[in-house]
């Protein structure tokens, strides 16, 4: 569950932590409430884990990691599983879901795969496809981009 | 873009262990040994150039709340433009990219209710006229990692 009170600093921390000496006196005053209640009520949403990280979001393009394909699995049951574990453990893997099979989709099992080049992304999927037996896969290269933006929550209310 | 060892070890620091204390900037510039206002201003530059995407809260959406989807479309290549505005158009569409596949546009949905995923898509499918439109829903998650070991770059 989330409170209202929750609510409200998700909403002005979606704007960004100002670049001030105490950035959360600055935002508390916003909300009406005290420095320290803000700083205890953020520690306490990264222990219930609805703040996952609280700190930079980093533009990986922009340090070298200049390639990403999001390669895609197909793969079943137990052997997902075995494959899903497998495939974590790769450092250039950065997101590995399974994810439901619908309108004829059979390759479940997807991964962010990050390299310098393209060819390099090929590289390591070979080796995935080495490490977990997995032969069935798609390397999916984005050709354009068409939006990113981060997530706004509450808004509407 | 052009960053020095300190940029790199600071935007570690920063991707996992934002100190969250009344004093952070303060806090950070103690343990990599420089000022607050270098600090400062190393962070104001990375902002400014976009290093550095936004520095605040990355939320979990499910837990709060949230129900997320990746959709996959099939668009031809000529309407690309046009499917685009009305699929961005909607705030829970974050990413959406061309990829080089018969299912061309992929893009992720998240909405406050469950039920709203498949109202969005009809509304996609009618004001498109496209109807190969795909969800598939994470059913587990093994890894997210959003932070990158500068270090050795």
């Amino acid at each position: 569950m989330i409170t209202g009170l929750e609510k409200d600093i998700v909403r002005i921390l979606q704007e960004g932590l100002p670049l001030v000496s105490r950035p959360f006196l600055a935002m508390a005053e916003r909300l009406g409430i005290t420095e320290d209640t803000l700083i205890d009520a953020i520690r306490d949403m990264q222990s219930r884990g609805l703040i996952r990280r609280f700190g930079a979001a980093v533009k990986h393009q922009a340090l070298g990691y200049t390639a990403n394909a999001m390669v895609v699995w197909k793969v079943e049951g137990e052997d997902a599983i075995r494959a899903g574990e497998i495939f974590s453990a790769f450092a250039e893997v950065s997101h590995c879901y399974l994810r439901e099979n619908s309108g004829g989709w059979q390759h479940s099992l997807f991964t962010m795969v990050h390299g310098k080049t393209g060819e390099e992304c090929h590289q390591i999927a070979r080796t995935m496809s080495k490490a977990s037996g997995l032969t069935e896969y798609l390397v999916l290269f984005s050709t354009e981009e068409l939006k990113k933006n981060s997530m706004k929550y509450f808004t509407e209310e | 873009m052009e960053l020095d060892s300190l940029d790199r070890d600071l935007l570690n620091i920063i991707q996992s262990d934002f100190p969250v204390t009344k004093e952070p900037y303060k806090h950070l510039a103690d343990s990599l040994g420089t000022t607050e206002e270098d600090i400062l201003a190393r962070l104001e530059r990375m902002t400014e150039n976009h290093t550095i995407r936004r520095l605040g809260g990355i939320f979990d959406s499910r837990k709060l709340g949230y129900t997320g989807t990746l959709c996959a479309m099939k668009v031809p290549a000529e309407r690309i433009g046009q499917v685009a505005d009305v699929v961005n158009a909607y705030p829970g569409v974050t990413h959406n990219y061309i990829r080089n596949h018969e299912y061309n546009m992929w893009f992720t949905l998240l909405v406050p209710e469950k039920k709203d995923i498949e109202k969005v898509l009809a509304e996609i499918r009618i004001r498109t006229g496209l109807h190969q439109l795909i969800s598939l829903p994470a059913v587990k998650l093994f890894k997210i990692k959003v932070n990158f070991d500068l270090t050795e770059g």
